[in-house]
């Protein structure tokens, strides 16, 4: 935009609620996002709720009728469920960790100048154009294989012998090739983030004697509160659904080792034909996701209000 | 023909009552300028009269016609903003061809009176030119021809100098008084600052917080302010006020005394009696020196403008004052002086702030 | 000897940024080499650093795995589902920025819910849906899908570009005279063009790496480049060179797009909490 335009003083032009005639008109605008969001998310939300107290089986038409708690009980008492659960709060977890604590530390650095920053600032930002099927398999096949992989031959090279981390570390492999996935978009958004911290903020606090150390606590760590958020937000929808990776690398094993609250419900539905539980399941997701969202929907309302 | 008529003018935002009931008529050619300081109203005012907020109470007509329920295009008023608000996607004929474009007048006709318009307004060398290539000055000049372009009933002015710098403020203060003179077009214009108010305006109208304080010419205003708060509003450097009290009352005058100082000002005291509390308020170009009697004070700082130096003075009670001398004046910081306000100059207020009526017409106020 | 500190300090900055910046390319960088090897090249160990170029694993990509079938299906759902998304959320996100009511913030924030329900929650009647109204492995029923799922994000971010644009600006142009239609088509969306674009182009790169409906509602007809890839999950996999190039193909279209447009996608992507 234009100059001009950053410098008008905001109290100049005073912005009322506008006149109720074109407040319906702006109801009229919105309708056709909101029915259909209304639509996509009460429609199938109903019909899980319905099909969670049924006794329902894709391929086996005997098993029919009112199931009650009975697909709840089921699934609540099955160890894998608990297993399921506690591997989704870790994958979503861990890769929160590692992607905002190293994005921010990856941030700083590369706000510095050196050379050739443009272009690498590309190749670090490009994971996160890869698709979830090529990142699994790119890591599973030529990164971390135990006889083929790039990873082992290193490994061999230093005299030590590979590893199959797939099988042996399942769910902390997936953690890692989860976070290289999204590594990019934390750094992406909290460079941005931090470039548009004022020069003058930094000068002057180097002129109170802030060290870099002090200068990262108390200027830069503050001003990067608000892009956090969104990361955080933007990254926790999209982990809470993780799917392609585990599907295409361990398929949820060994055992139930790397399952999912996301691969269990589809296995149940697709693999064993069990829509109660399936749907079972997929209510307790809703119900986890709306606590989630709960918490990360009250921060990103204070970002509106700025 | 153009008259706007605002007939007690109410905007309540969710229970909060921004305007207070506004009237005011303002008649055809005549250049109104709404002044105030920010958050009094005036820009929410001149909004409503736009179109682009509802009037929560009240009546508009424009031309005598009821204006309330109009859109903004229907009111045949147009609007320069403070930001200019051009479309930075068209270039400067584009920017004042829109209007035309959108009320469907030929081709030929719009370009006809775009080239009347920029000649005006030596814009001819920046059609071609976006926005975002040309000068804050330039833009102004865009955003007025836009506005000149489709020879609107009213002009609307929304503090359209206050993103210039200062000198370019005063040159276009002058190009606009000019382009006034020669369309001659009813002008409403708002703004915070006194000086554009006391050098354009036909009448000024101050507005505080919603209610209009004063309505008159500049001189008026100047010389008969109404009330404290548009004294101290209007004049630069401000008026000195200085708490009082009546010593004697005749019938065409009071005399007051404050500190140091007694005068008798030519006023009706009406029903104030010897004793009472006021406050004395004279300009500083109000005040002479006088070298010659006891010094009534120390000037602490003068500041040489050129053509004046404003000396500011310690009065031997502690306050301070400041007076306008020649700009040859050599009184240095530290030296005594004696002050002696012009009474027929002078202002009481009551404890309201309300002036009491002045008795000395002064020669340059016109009608009031 | 502070400059040569500075120097030195610029030299270790910028040594740790490459090296960071390499390791996390390269997968990538491997995964460009191995599609030029031939099979027994890429599987070799230790693996080959120098080798003779060969297309043969892309030619055996396109001729036999019908690459064209699959990214033909990937271009057609991702620019489908981003047109009409981005038509849906023009009109919202213009309400929302412009015409505020009591309930505007509400309304955002509940989108923005939806969009947060895990897609497993709603799979099993997605699934018996799709199959009922004849949708699995189609076209139509992902196209819908992806409208769907991205639209809360895309009126998010569309939102966020409009409350920058000034509103004495189109205050101007109703002055002007234009109707509301005029004032979104000729004054607003010339000036946010840039977030328009960049909104689509997240919507494209979404749509085209989806990998959770498009794995459980298409097989093979309807099928994008996400579940072309999977299918070398199987021991077909142990093929390096031939997965390598099919995933090359894959996700090179998107990434050059990315790396063009990276400035513009982010701008779009913080959502209005950088200013």
């Amino acid at each position: 935009m234009d100059q001009a335009a950053g410098r008008i003083p905001v109290a100049a032009a005073p912005v009322g609620r506008p006149s109720r005639a074109r407040r319906t008109g702006g109801a009229l605008l919105l309708s056709p996002a909101v029915i259909l969001l209304l639509v996509w998310s009460l429609v199938p939300l109903a019909m899980t709720l319905w099909y969670s107290v049924r006794r329902y089986n894709l391929v086996d038409p005997t098993q029919v009728g009112f199931a009650g708690l009975g697909n709840y009980w089921y699934l609540l008492t099955d160890p894998d469920f608990l297993t399921a659960l506690l591997n989704t709060a870790i994958l979503v977890g861990g890769v929160l960790v590692i992607t905002v604590g190293l994005g921010t530390l990856l941030a700083v650095l590369f706000d510095q100048s050196f050379p050739g920053r443009g272009i690498a600032r590309v190749l670090v930002i490009s994971p996160f154009f890869v698709m979830p099927t090529v990142s699994a398999l790119l890591w599973k096949n030529l990164m971390l294989h135990p006889i083929y992989g790039v990873y082992s031959a290193m490994m061999r090279a230093v005299g030590l012998t590979p590893v199959d981390w797939l099988s042996r570390y399942p769910l902390a492999t997936l953690v890692m090739i989860v976070s290289w996935e999204w590594l990019p978009f934390a750094i992406l958004i909290l460079l941005t983030a931090i470039q548009s911290l004022d020069a003058e903020q930094k000068e002057a606090a180097r002129m109170d004697g802030a060290g870099p150390l002090a200068q990262f606590r108390y200027i830069i760590l503050p001003h990067l509160s608000r892009a956090i958020t969104v990361v955080i937000m933007i990254e926790t929808i999209f982990l809470l659904a993780v799917f392609a990776e585990i599907s295409v690398t361990t398929a949820g094993g060994p055992g139930v080792a790397s399952t999912n609250l996301a691969f269990l419900i589809y296995s149940r539905a697709l693999l064993q034909f069990d829509v109660g539980g399936a749907s079972a399941g997929g209510v307790v997701a809703i119900v986890i996701a709306n606590i989630v969202a709960a918490f990360l929907l009250r921060a990103v309302a204070r970002n509106l209000e700025a | 023909m153009a008259t706007v008529e605002l007939r007690d003018i109410r905007k309540t935002y969710s229970d909060e009552e921004i305007i207070k009931g506004v009237s005011l008529t303002i008649h055809d050619r005549e250049f109104v300028v709404f002044v105030g300081p920010s958050g009094c109203g005036k820009s929410t005012l001149l909004r409503m009269i736009a179109g682009l907020e509802e009037i929560t109470a009240g009546e508009l007509l424009i031309d005598g016609v009821r204006a309330n329920e109009k859109g903004p295009a229907e009111r045949g008023l147009a609007m320069v903003f403070q930001s200019y608000a051009l479309y930075p996607h068209m270039n400067v004929y584009r920017n004042m061809e829109f209007s035309l474009r959108l009320a469907g007048m030929p081709e030929a006709e719009r370009r006809q009176r775009i080239a009347d318009v920029a000649r005006i307004l030596q814009l001819e060398p920046y059609l071609d030119h976006k926005p975002g290539q040309l000068s804050g000055g330039q833009r102004q000049r865009v955003a007025i021809g836009r506005a000149i372009v489709r020879n609107p009933k009213v002009f609307l002015f929304d503090e359209p100098l206050s993103n210039l710098d200062a000198a370019l403020r005063g040159q276009m203060r002058v190009e606009l008084a000019t382009l006034h003179r020669r369309l001659g077009a009813t002008t409403i214009y708002v703004t915070h600052d006194q000086v554009e108010a006391m050098t354009m305006a036909d009448r000024i109208v101050v507005l505080r917080r919603g209610v209009v304080e004063q309505i008159g010419t500049p001189l008026d205003l100047y010389h008969r302010p109404r009330n404290l708060f548009v004294a101290q509003f209007m004049g630069s450097p401000a008026m000195n006020v200085l708490p009082a009290h009546i010593v004697s009352v005749t019938d065409r005058t009071a005399t007051v005394t404050t500190g140091p100082l007694t005068v008798t000002v030519p006023v009706h005291a009406g029903s104030l009696q010897p004793g009472a509390a006021v406050t004395l308020g004279v300009r500083p170009e109000h005040i002479g020196l006088d070298m010659a009697g006891a010094p009534q004070g120390l000037v602490e700082i003068s500041e040489r403008l050129g053509a004046a130096t404003l000396l500011h003075v310690r009065l031997s009670d502690g306050r301070q004052i400041v007076v306008q001398t020649g700009g040859d004046n050599m009184n240095a910081p530290d030296s005594a002086v004696g002050v002696t306000p012009d009474p027929a100059h002078c202002h009481l207020f009551d404890a309201d702030g309300v002036a009491l009526d002045h008795l000395a017409a002064h020669p340059l106020q016109v009608g009031s | 000897m502070t400059r040569k500190r500075a120097r030195l300090r610029r030299i270790a900055i910028g040594g740790a940024a490459w090296a960071v910046a390499l390791w996390v390319f390269f997968p990538i960088l491997w995964m460009v080499l191995t599609g030029f090897k031939t099979e027994p090249d890429a599987i070799s160990t230790p693996p080959h650093l120098i080798f003779h170029p060969t297309l043969s694993s892309y030619r055996e990509v396109f001729a036999r795995e019908t690459y064209w079938h699959f990214a033909l299906n990937s271009v057609a759902i991702s620019v489908l589902a981003s047109i009409a998304a981005i038509l849906l959320s023009i009109p919202a996100a213009y309400a929302m920025a412009f015409l505020p009511g009591r309930r505007t913030r509400g309304t955002l924030l509940w989108m923005l819910s939806t969009r947060m329900l895990p897609p497993v929650g709603v799979l099993v009647p997605i699934y018996l849906l799709a199959r009922g109204m004849g949708l699995l492995d189609s076209r139509t029923g992902l196209v819908v899908i992806y409208t769907l799922t991205n639209l809360p994000i895309m009126v998010w971010m569309l939102y966020t570009f409009f409350r920058e644009v000034p509103i004495p600006i189109l205050e101007a142009g109703r002055m002007d005279g234009a109707t509301r239609w005029q004032e979104i088509t000729q004054v607003l969306l010339p000036l946010a063009l840039p977030g328009i674009a960049s909104t689509g182009l997240l919507s494209m790169i979404l749509c085209w790496n989806e990998a959770f409906w498009s794995l459980n509602l298409t097989s093979s007809a309807a099928a994008p480049l996400p579940t072309f890839i999977a299918s070398f999950s199987s021991p077909e996999g142990l093929f390096f060179a031939k997965l390598s190039a099919a995933s090359t193909l894959a996700v090179a279209p998107i990434l050059v797009f990315g790396w063009l447009s990276q400035k513009q996608l982010v701008r779009g992507l913080t959502f209005g909490a950088v200013k």
